[in-house]
């Protein structure tokens, strides 16, 4: 027994003039100070005064939205009462709506109490609509949602599957700028989505098939979306692949790459698309003997010649490396410019999180602590892994 | 053979959770009691109440409960023998069954979930317990 959750999608050009036509009275946006820099809350401000809605930004997400701007968020929408939400950004922004919005329906709770288990009755207050202006997170699709506890530099994977938005807009117009490293970031984020659902250890016939397609349009569109970012194909077939990956994944859950990379974004600040792709050959190869039929069918789908299963996890890696050299993304800590000082001190950090990280359970070979730390140390130096 | 869910079978259970070094590792900084309930239905006439003391890798106490007012525990988990019985088959995840509600957890989901590794080892060492159903 195992759920498919999804929002309602639209997607394309034009996706976004679906807003005209949503029923309500206040909407509240939650959104970063780049996103409103750049005119797009205005854009989706102009979409809900067609519709007859009043709007309220609350435009101070961070990079790793923490628990204190999720508490302000939800006080803010508690005085403003809106019956729609609308998470416009990458992960953070969206995540953080997600909670901001438990937290307005239920005063009472901590965003900690969000899980997956306990039901909350959500949708009494509002709904929630998701904007992605990144093509790699896929939290548009997700119930996940991923805070950051500062005081403890952990990141904390909780969520519930009410936490799903209502509607996810998956409209090319907000990506067509987006920086190259960020493309690639980003791009690497859904590309780990995909792999992962694909070969963790809750996969399912449900999700397969939509992490397979996203994976092939990684491959075939990120080189190109890189490299200019005005081919508008590229550009809209990324921006799918990263929500076909969300749902993928959403509905099979991250593993081991996540839980590994998460740490990493925590201690060093480093971007989660780019620790999660660097972490995920690593990962693959770790995990290879449980899953060696998937991870070369994977292979031979991306085009590499792979004759037998126990070849895949590591020509896998392989081809996921030199997709990310293609893209200018480092393939060890060390070229993420971490020195060894900066290395052994965040070590036990590093570990302590992983390990408590709740997306360590769909890994198909969990580590124990040492391989945990040996597995950290390969990343750092870029060594393939073979234990 | 061990009837599932007798008191000689969680004796026997005990044993090998004491026994096991993957769960020691893993379970190190493992602070929490539970409950483990077979709930009626089928075979079983009325609810079997199993406890079992687990504390940084060892099972200190474990034994059949008359009465479930007689403990405390951190963590109660109750499902039906058909749950149970998938769970150490290893054909149903843990979490996965909480997460579901196949297996009715109460208690600090987020600490289980930190604690995934043991958890497994637990189910690991039902499995080695020689263990026969009621049909």
């Amino acid at each position: 027994m195992w759920y498919f959750n999804s929002p309602l999608i639209v997607f394309g050009e034009e996706a976004l003039s679906e807003l005209t036509s949503i029923e309500g009275h206040r909407a509240f946006i939650v959104t970063d100070a780049h996103i409103a820099h750049l005119g797009y809350v205005d854009i989706v401000g102009e979409k809900l005064a067609t519709a007859g809605l009043q709007y309220q930004v609350f435009a101070e997400v961070e990079p790793d939205p923490s628990l204190e701007t999720v508490r302000r968020g939800a006080e803010l929408m508690r005085q403003y009462q809106p019956d729609w939400i609308i998470g416009l950004g990458g992960g953070s922004s969206m995540d953080a709506a997600k909670a901001m919005w438990v937290l307005y329906e239920h005063p009472e709770m901590v965003p900690n109490e969000i899980n997956p288990i306990v039901p909350m009755k959500l949708r009494q207050k509002a709904r929630l609509i998701t904007i992605p202006t990144t093509s790699g997170t896929g939290a548009e699709a997700t119930w996940g949602i991923v805070l950051t506890d500062t005081a403890e530099q952990r990141k904390l994977a909780l969520g519930s599957r009410e936490n799903i938005a209502d509607m996810a807009i998956v409209d090319p117009v907000f990506v067509a700028g987006l920086p190259p490293q960020i493309t690639a970031d980003t791009g690497m984020d859904a590309l780990t989505h995909a792999v992962e659902g694909n070969t963790g250890a809750w996969h399912n016939d449900f999700c397969d098939g939509l992490c397979l397609k996203a994976i092939q349009l990684v491959f075939d569109y990120l080189p190109r979306a890189v490299a200019d970012g005005k081919d508008k194909e590229a550009r809209e077939r990324m921006h799918n692949a990263a929500t076909i990956a969300g749902l993928g994944f959403g509905n099979s859950m991250a593993a081991m790459a996540h839980a590994m990379g998460h740490s990493i974004g925590a201690v060093f600040h480093t971007p989660h698309g780019r620790a999660v792709g660097l972490v995920l050959p690593y990962t693959i190869e770790f995990t290879g003997e449980a899953m060696a039929e998937r991870y070369a069918d994977i292979a031979r789908l991306v085009g590499t010649a792979c004759a037998s299963s126990q070849d895949g996890p590591r020509l896998l890696a392989q081809t996921i490396r030199a997709l990310a050299r293609s893209i200018g993304q480092p393939l060890s800590l060390q070229e993420m410019g971490i020195s060894a000082e900066q290395f052994e001190a965040a070590l036990p950090k590093l570990v302590e999180n992983a390990e408590s990280d709740a997306t360590l359970v769909v890994s198909a070979r969990i580590p124990d602590s040492a391989e945990v730390q040996r597995l950290y140390r390969y990343i750092f130096a870029g060594k393939s892994v073979d234990f | 053979m061990f009837k599932f869910a007798s008191e000689e079978w969680v004796q026997a259970f005990k044993e090998e959770i004491n026994a096991s070094q993957g769960y020691a590792e893993a379970a190190k900084t493992w602070e929490g009691d539970f409950y483990f309930i077979v709930d009626p239905g089928g075979p079983i006439a009325q609810e079997i109440v199993m406890y079992l003391d687990l504390w940084h890798g060892k099972c200190r106490d474990a034994f059949i409960c008359a009465d479930r007012a007689a403990k405390t525990p951190a963590f109660v988990i109750n499902a039906p023998i058909t749950a149970w019985r998938k769970v150490i088959d290893k054909k149903l995840d843990p979490v996965q069954g909480m997460m579901t509600r196949q297996l009715k957890l109460q208690g600090d989901m987020i600490k289980i979930m930190k604690a995934v590794k043991a958890a497994k080892e637990l189910v690991e060492c039902t499995t080695r317990v020689p263990t026969e159903f009621p049909e």
